[in-house]
């Protein structure tokens, strides 16, 4: 029997209630939830761990310079672009995936998710919250790393030789950042698995960007320009005495053409400031987009 | 603002070529516990994440206070509680966290937030636990909690998927306790189990499911009623073991049509007239002083019903 409407007569037929409370604003919830989230990698000790990763990265990599005394110690930017510039990309793929990997996926995993999705929010401010603490996080961690070389380089050169470059290099570094959290949040929403998520995000940026950069140098004979691991060059050579701005330049990122079709002439790109801030703000908003637009769809089923 | 209320259309879930729910038309309205009951695999579930906007409806809609899920979540979900699959909570986090967590994405100001966070964990008897990492509690301590969470706004719907999950029996005597004090401030309780005790002990209303299908949305007593050839069952108590006499007493009684000793202290009592009669049953056992304790609707009854519904569609 399909019953529908039933004419029930234990309904209390009670004076209307006042709400007492109403939930605020979708940008204030982003915020509780992104303070959430903080709070939980501190309390996780991911971030802590985090940082002690990058400090012993950055203890090597001062040790080293400290007794070998390398010829780029001539100049600061010589200095920032041999020890900042090298460990930097590596900094940021790893936050991004230690803090960003298992954001969305986890919750479908763990059944976290279960708890948040009770709550009156929309899907798009778990998401944004979510994203936010893992950059804020991240955030924090570049600060540290970057921190490191400052301390290097005033005791090297002194704090009047600070190069603005350096600066520059860490606001690159910050748009990278933000590139590399939305593709690795893409993958967190594509999978209900965290490892996933951490596992192909790893892999993607640290070997299959270049692995994809590699083949289009030497199968297409064209300028991998939309390939990030070629992009993001410009965190380092914004460091150089010749700073290629705009969309093309001279000085660069060096890539060897080898192969049957090619030779052994070697060919060189170089990714533009702009080029590489554009290509890598797409890559933000293209992957963000994509995984928002995944995780609206996704169900806890 | 009107009575608190649960309503889909229509509502229908296919999982592939799966239909776990059929065309589901259901209004409950009013302070109550309705009882959601079917068999393993039947929709209950399917209907309770559709309810909350975890999964979507293939066709249909469903609404919380006359408000649409589907397309105004944050609004319908603002005046619902919830508890779907147990969730986990995150193992470095207190409950004093989560709750003030769900208080602020609520809009339950700061100054507020202490004393209704103390009173909802004294309710589900977590207050000793309030700063303790969720990473030491058992299944059950975190089921509490999140019966705290679903509670801690005070809402006039809740939707409750199995509560007594992972409970021991005292544990699901304190959420029967919690669902009575919610019915008795007006708020709708729309809870599936499969313990036939519970329903029958809390719910006002049975709603049974099978194979996506609604079967029967009814008072628990005009469920029973209708499928025991129009006899109503009650079950009862007896302080001490009963003279056989007050056996005789009672199949006396007006409409009752059979009085029988199941246990050394329990009568189960057979009568016509519906829930008036049931009314004027207790008026005269009590008026009687036959030491009669309790008066309740045997889970028996609601078992039959249940196996004889579910039956017809095997």
């Amino acid at each position: 029997m399909a019953s529908a409407e039933v004419n029930l007569g234990r309904v209390v037929k009670a004076p209307a209630r006042a709400r007492r409370w109403a939930a605020p604003s979708s940008f204030s919830q982003v915020f509780l939830l992104m303070r959430h989230q903080l709070k939980e990698y501190l309390t996780s000790r991911r971030l802590v761990v985090l940082l002690g990763i990058v400090a012993v990265m950055g203890v090597i990599i001062s040790a080293i310079v400290a007794i070998y005394r390398p010829s780029y110690l001539s100049d600061s930017l010589s200095f920032y672009y041999q020890t900042w510039s090298v460990g930097i990309n590596t900094v940021v793929v790893a936050t991004a995936v230690i803090l960003g990997g298992d954001a969305i996926a986890g919750e479908f995993q763990n059944k976290t998710g279960y708890f948040l999705m009770g709550q009156p929010l929309r899907r798009a401010t778990i998401y944004a919250g979510k994203y936010l603490a893992a950059f804020v996080s991240s955030l924090g961690i570049l600060a540290f790393f970057f921190l490191i070389f400052l301390g290097n380089g005033v005791a090297y050169f002194g704090v009047g030789a600070l190069p603005w470059q350096y600066g520059a290099s860490l606001l690159l570094a910050i748009v990278y950042l933000a590139a590399v959290l939305g593709t690795t949040f893409l993958f967190s929403s594509l999978f209900k698995t965290s490892a996933y998520g951490f596992v192909i995000t790893a892999v993607l940026f640290l070997v299959g960007f270049s692995i994809l950069q590699l083949a289009v140098v030497d199968l297409w004979n064209t300028e991998p320009w939309y390939v990030i691991s070629y992009t993001d060059g410009v965190i380092g050579n914004v460091l150089l005495p010749n700073i290629p701005w705009g969309f093309s330049g001279e000085i660069t990122k060096t890539i060897s053409r080898f192969g049957p079709t090619t030779g052994n002439a070697t060919v060189t790109y170089t990714p533009g400031i702009g080029e590489g801030v554009v290509v890598m703000l797409a890559y933000f908003l293209v992957t963000t987009i994509v995984g928002l637009i995944l995780f609206e769809r996704e169900e806890f089923s | 603002m009107t009575n608190p209320s649960i309503e889909t259309v229509s509502l229908t879930k296919s999982f592939g070529s799966f239909t776990a729910l059929d065309k589901l038309d259901l209004k409950i309205e009013g302070g109550k516990c309705v009882g959601f009951l079917g068999p393993n695999g039947a929709g209950k579930t399917t209907t309770l994440k559709l309810l909350s906007d975890m999964i979507f409806p293939t066709s249909g809609e469903c609404y919380i206070n006359g408000t649409s899920v589907q397309r105004e979540r944050k609004r319908a979900l603002g005046e619902t509680g919830v508890l779907i699959e147990s969730p986990e909570l995150y193992a470095s986090q207190t409950p004093n966290a989560a709750l003030d967590l769900v208080c602020g994405l609520r809009g339950i100001p700061k100054a507020e937030r202490t004393a209704r966070i103390a009173e909802v964990l004294s309710e589900v008897k977590m207050e000793k636990w309030a700063d303790q990492k969720f990473g030491r509690f058992s299944k059950g301590m975190k089921q509490r909690i999140n019966i705290a969470v679903a509670l801690v706004h005070d809402p006039d719907v809740i939707i409750l998927d199995e509560p007594a999950t992972g409970l021991d029996p005292r544990g699901m005597a304190e959420v029967r306790e919690v669902v009575r004090g919610l019915k008795k401030r007006n708020r709708l309780v729309f809870m599936s189990s499969h313990i036939l005790q519970e329903v029958t002990d809390v719910c006002d209303e049975v709603a049974l499911i099978d194979k996506g299908k609604l079967l029967v949305y009814d008072t628990l007593a005009n469920v029973t009623n209708r499928f025991s050839d129009g006899n109503l069952t009650v079950d009862v108590g007896f302080l001490e073991a009963p003279n056989p006499v007050v056996t005789q007493i009672i199949g006396a009684m007006e409409g009752v049509t059979s009085s029988t000793l199941i246990d050394p202290k329990r009568v189960r009592v057979r009568f016509k007239g519906g829930s008036p009669a049931q009314h004027r049953l207790l008026g005269e056992i009590v008026a009687q002083d036959l030491g009669a304790m309790s008066f309740s609707e045997p889970v028996g009854a609601l078992e039959e019903v249940y196996l004889k519904e579910i039956s017809k569609g095997d």
